[in-house]
């Protein structure tokens, strides 16, 4: 148990660690604006990578294809301007149907 | 999310306390929430019912407040991986948040209680609706107010599902898997289409992060994604301007 308690630390101090990077520096220490720039980038990047590597992968490995789809057809509906709700429910509820069809 | 909210402001607020800020936000904000409330009823169903006393999600989830890293970490332990590799894979996923807390800190403010509150705060979630705003103003708003909501909801949420075990059942039935990218598309999409440098940037990036997913630890792909930037500004370095 004391090994459990002890893993929640590390793993709670290390990731406020890295989360505390940005607001400890920030005001602190002047990053060049082509810096300042390449971190927003970054963010988008990462955000990009995420969605990417969420929509299609799980442990490594491909998803399965209702996951997928459901990602597309929300990305069809952001693409086409649909409000943000329709885009989440509706991925959401493709991935539902084509579950509740059999469809992994 | 910019052109959506656009078109929410044509809409009655419905909110009184939105009138100082964006109506558009807190429904965008409280949908995400909400999903993620479910999220968090599955992550402490799943770790109670795998043989976890229920104050490890619930301690666990306000201290480390980082889903993926929670569900691999927990993952690990309940398969037996021991301590040291839980923790090992939940600081490999969270090593993001260091790009990104530096990425959203100008939003966050600058005094001492904000930037050690605020830092805690820094999910994907909020450093999208965050980055989704058009101005400093609204920036700084969206980060607070999808920071806390995210936190309160997702610990209440990992709270019930501890104490109430698995009564969703298997939440996968609810499609909110896809909705975490989707919600990722729709905020990162106006970004995307508005600006050359980040498309040249991300889609390789992601391209590379998923090709290289079978091979490498979770965490990794994501990282290794960032090699994309180095095609950040070649655009305008090939049209004759100073980049710097």
């Amino acid at each position: 148990m004391s090994a459990t308690v002890a893993m929640i630390l590390v793993l709670a101090a290390g990731t406020y660690a890295f989360r505390l990077v940005g607001p400890a520096l920030h005001g602190r220490v002047e990053l060049p604006v082509r810096v300042q720039e390449l971190l927003t980038a970054g963010a988008v990047v990462l955000l990009v990578a995420l969605l990417a590597t969420g929509a299609l992968t799980e442990g490594g490995g491909f998803a399965g294809w209702a996951r997928p789809a459901g990602v597309l057809v929300g990305g069809v509906l952001a693409w086409r301007k649909a409000p943000f709700v329709v885009v989440v429910l509706g991925a959401a509820a493709t991935t539902a149907a084509l579950r509740a069809a059999g469809i992994a | 999310m910019v052109e959506n909210m656009r078109s929410v402001q044509r809409t009655p607020a419905s909110t009184a306390v939105a009138s100082s800020c964006d109506p558009g936000l807190f429904r965008d904000v409280s949908l995400v929430c909400l999903a993620g409330g479910v999220v968090g009823v599955s992550f402490g169903a799943i770790a109670v019912a795998g043989g976890l006393p229920v104050w490890v999600p619930v301690v666990m989830s306000l201290l480390v407040y980082a889903g993926s890293a929670q569900f691999s970490a927990v993952g690990v332990l309940l398969a037996g991986g021991g301590p040291v590799a839980a923790a090992a894979t939940g600081l490999l996923l969270n090593t993001r948040t260091a790009a990104f807390s530096l990425a959203v800190a100008e939003h966050i403010g600058r005094g001492r209680l904000a930037r050690l509150v605020g830092a805690h705060l820094v999910t994907d979630e909020t450093v999208a609706f965050t980055l989704a705003q058009r101005d400093p103003a609204r920036r700084r708003a969206a980060f607070w107010i999808s920071g806390l909501g995210m936190f309160a909801v997702w610990n209440t949420g990992v709270l019930a599902g501890a104490l109430a075990g698995s009564a969703l059942g298997d939440t996968a039935r609810y499609g909110l898997d896809a909705a975490f990218p989707a919600v990722l598309v729709a905020l990162v999409l106006p970004s995307l289409r508005g600006d050359a440098d980040i498309r040249r940037a991300a889609l390789p990036g992601a391209a590379l992060a998923l090709a290289v997913t079978p091979a490498v630890p979770a965490g990794v792909p994501v990282l290794v994604a960032l090699a994309g930037l180095v095609l950040h500004g070649r655009g305008r370095r090939r049209a004759g301007r100073r980049s710097v």
